[in-house]
């Protein structure tokens, strides 16, 4: 204090640098910087909701992928025995999911037939005898356990796999001889006697699970031992037939399916989520329609992006005429009803470029407005200011200015529009194919709208098959809104520093 | 604000007639329909003749357009109601979706009003968050989704409703109650998503207006929260929802496809699938200018109201 009057006395010492050793600089920040998609995504991680959904959409994607890849079945798996099965799977049957077992209240003469179908399978061979205690709870049994029982009805516990039984089949003699083969290779039977069709006791001679006797009235006959009395076809020497002969190649056989199945594929029959109606693996077809609405929704939000951003930066940075005549082009096309474009589209291309071409371009058509309207509003609001003037007076040319220094600014809002794109590009084009606008329930490859309406015409007696499909559909649609919501709020600057 | 309507509506009949016009050259470089009934044919050959089937399409575009002008007349349906009229067609198709799109509208708005007035007073309250948490799943879940629910759960299983909507032959009319309770079911399907964007958009308005300062101003002068929130939050929270309820008033001509897929209801919309399965060209066509339409004169009455509204906007109005 008492030197600051005091001028006469300063010395050269006095004028010298306080720190003349080294330059002083800014420091560096200790800090790491945070850029905008850091702030977004720091912001974005504290919505659980969000963070949920994105676990749900990779968790899909991964099921589409890997799905096909780790699956038995494939796309053109077709077995029409097993259609409208319900979903069984061994290793899940141990926890009591997917047993495959389904309850089911029969009549005597119901309960007679679906008991034999056990005892049938056990037939021996050795000792043309079959086993009766075989009717319940073996393991070709169609009926697992009995649940209840009245005098007139018994309430079981139906595979519905193996409900299914014998069936007759016409192979070639080559098929017959692999059968037979294979018969030997591994000791499993696959080839049952044939029945006597001509047997006046015969209920049915079209199904080939009435092996055994009945009387006028339909029931079982049963000898003194309560066994049923079997109708096979013998020939002269009393031994049972495998095969009759119907023309010259063509053999007829009668086989126990669930064994016929195992010996065809090499697996035994068992489908996650169950079957459709003429015997497609759910899982597959669902990984195939996630796919396909997947990779449609996604191609169709990155052009929309692109066609958008791009008409959008021009009508926004001219404006002027340019951007009236733009406006009214936009006009004319938001006017054009999407189904109209869709199923004009599907009419004229589908059959020269392809299906999904076909959907594609119909839904960009018209899909790129939305994100053209967002970058023209936020052109309209950066262009004028004075960081732009700035660096146009600082000679910056027109694209520089469009893409370097007033495009950045669109960036948020067109993420976030883009993402939720996806889900109504999803919901567009299952409704499509629902309605049969798209008809894409081929052998390739399917859409889950065409496995809804697959679904919908059994829905009251089967449905699970229009379940797995439904449940998917709504879970990518609910995770995708949620996500794009939780970008939304990611992206909105107004909510910096804003906590709820 | 004469001149603004007048441009609107001229500039929506220029969009109609572009549109039209695309449509129409797309629709005529399909392959062209055979005949259908044999014994017609002399019949069904003299209006292909009128309608100029024979000559190129600038010449039958020419006569699409003087039958449209002169005497509303788009044409004869080939397929689905062989050689009747296009407008007779539609016309019979009107009222099943009407009916149901209006006992839609009707249950949903209050619904849906009421809901979100719910969540706003109620805003991040337990009540909130369970309206809140309704509102996204049955926002995003697609309106097919819960009609299959609806349809297993109360047709199949229960077997309250019929699963599909009766007909009007079995019914005798569409005003019997039979008929009603078999229209529940797809009315309930379309309720539920416009309830949840109702109630969702109702919320944020009216989360938005109750802390404004004029609330704030009207419980100082004394008013109560019922009083302050009725007429004062919930007026000024109704500008932006009124128009949106309109514009659900507007559509609800035409029907929904997928819920009338569904519940087979013989609509419009079910009308325009079945055009574009049997590919009954002029039908479709009818159907396609009926929808564009529809759509763009929503548009327009909906922007027209906001001005009516709300007085702050002033419709054409220099910047």
């Amino acid at each position: 204090m008492m030197n600051e009057t005091n001028f006469q006395n300063l010395t050269a010492e006095d004028f010298r640098f306080a720190q003349h050793a080294d330059k002083i600089r800014d420091k560096k920040p200790e800090t790491k910087p945070v850029g905008y998609f850091r702030d977004a995504w720091r912001r974005f991680k504290k919505n659980k909701a969000s963070i949920v959904a994105l676990c749900i959409i990779v968790f899909l994607i991964l099921f589409s992928i890997f799905v096909p890849v780790f699956s038995h079945y494939d796309m053109s798996f077709s077995d029409p025995v097993y259609r409208n099965k319900i979903p069984k799977n061994n290793i899940l049957a141990h926890i009591g999911i997917a047993t495959g077992v389904y309850e089911k209240e029969l009549n005597t003469r119901a309960y007679e037939y679906y008991a034999s179908i056990g005892i049938g399978a056990s037939y021996d061979r050795e000792t043309d005898t079959e086993d009766n205690t075989q009717a319940v709870g073996a393991e070709y049994s169609a009926i697992r356990s009995i649940a209840g029982k009245t005098a007139e009805r018994t309430v079981t516990k139906m595979d519905a796999y193996l409900e299914i039984g014998f069936r007759y089949l016409s192979v070639t003699q080559e098929e017959y001889d692999s059968i037979v083969a294979y018969e030997k290779e591994t000791g499993e039977q696959v080839l049952y006697p044939m029945v006597d069709i001509y047997d006046s006791s015969v209920a049915d001679t079209e199904d080939a699970n009435y092996w055994f006797k009945v009387d006028e009235t339909g029931r079982a006959v049963t000898d003194s031992q309560g066994n049923l009395e079997d109708l096979y076809m013998r020939d002269a020497d009393g031994n049972v037939v495998y095969s009759v002969s119907r023309d010259v190649t063509g053999k007829m056989i009668r086989v126990l399916y669930y064994k016929y199945f195992v010996y065809k594929n090499g697996f035994e029959p068992e489908f996650l989520f169950g079957t459709n109606s003429v015997g497609q693996d759910i899982v597959v077809r669902l990984a195939s329609g996630i796919r396909l609405s997947l990779l449609l929704a996604f191609g169709v939000s990155i052009i929309n992006l692109l066609i958008g951003a791009i008409y959008g930066t021009i009508e926004g940075y001219y404006g002027g005429t340019t951007d009236l005549i733009m406006e009214r082009i936009v006009d004319i096309l938001a006017g054009l009803p999407f189904i109209v474009v869709a199923t004009l589209f599907q009419m004229h291309f589908a059959k020269t470029a392809g299906i999904v071409p076909a959907l594609l371009l119909a839904f960009v058509l018209t899909g790129w407005i939305g994100t053209s309207r967002r970058v023209r509003t936020q052109f309209y609001r950066f262009k004028g200011q004075e960081y732009v003037l700035a660096a146009r007076t600082l000679g910056a040319g027109n694209f520089r200015l469009m893409f370097k220094h007033i495009f950045p600014n669109t960036l948020g809002t067109i993420i976030t529009s883009s993402v939720l794109v996806i889900p109504s590009v999803i919901f567009s084009e299952s409704m499509l194919s629902y309605l049969n606008i798209v008809n894409l329930s081929g052998t390739t490859m399917t859409s889950i709208g065409a496995m809804l309406s697959d679904g919908q015409a059994v829905l009251a007696s089967f449905p699970h098959v229009i379940f797995f499909p439904a449940l998917v559909i709504s879970l990518l649609m609910i995770s995708f809104n949620l996500f794009g919501n939780g970008l939304r709020d990611a992206f909105n600057p107004s909510l910096r520093g804003v906590n709820d | 604000m004469a001149k603004y309507v007048i441009k609107r509506i001229l500039l929506m009949f220029f969009t109609l007639f572009v549109i039209m016009t695309v449509c129409f050259v797309l629709v005529k470089l399909l392959e062209p329909n055979e005949i259908l009934d044999v014994t017609q044919a002399e019949r069904e050959e003299a209006i292909r003749e009128a309608l100029g089937y024979n000559k190129p399409i600038l010449v039958q575009y020419l006569i699409y357009w003087k039958n449209i002008l002169t005497a509303f007349d788009f044409g004869v349906s080939f397929k689905i109601e062989y050689l009747g009229s296009v407008n007779s067609v539609i016309q019979d198709r009107l009222l099943p979706t009407i009916l149901i799109n209006l006992y839609a509208l009707v249950f949903s708005v209050p619904v849906g009003i009421l809901l979100g007035i719910a969540a706003a007073l109620k805003k991040n309250r337990w009540q909130d968050h369970v309206i809140s948490t309704l509102v996204m799943l049955f926002v995003s879940v697609p309106s097919f989704v819960y009609a299959f629910i609806l349809q297993y759960l109360f047709g199949a299983k229960l077997g309250w409703f019929p699963i599909q909507m009766a007909s009007v032959s079995s019914t005798g009319g569409y005003f019997t109650w039979e008929m009603f309770s078999s229209m529940i079911l797809p009315i309930l399907a379309l309720s539920f998503g416009s309830i949840a964007s109702l109630a969702r958009f109702t919320r944020a308005e009216l989360a938005e207006s109750l802390t404004s300062d004029y609330m704030l101003l009207a419980r100082a002068k004394g008013l109560t929260v019922g009083q302050a929130t009725m007429r004062h939050a919930l007026k000024n929270a109704m500008v932006p929802i009124l128009p949106t309820i309109i514009a659900m008033f507007a559509n609800i001509l035409t029907g929904s496809l997928i819920i009338e897929k569904i519940f087979s209801v013989p609509g419009v919309g079910g009308l325009y699938i079945q055009s574009i399965q049997e590919l009954d060209y002029n039908v479709f066509m009818a159907v396609t200018v009926f929808y564009t339409f529809i759509g763009l004169a929503a548009n327009i009455i909906v922007d027209l109201s906001y001005g009516f509204l709300d007085p702050r906007i002033r419709m054409g109005a220099k910047k």
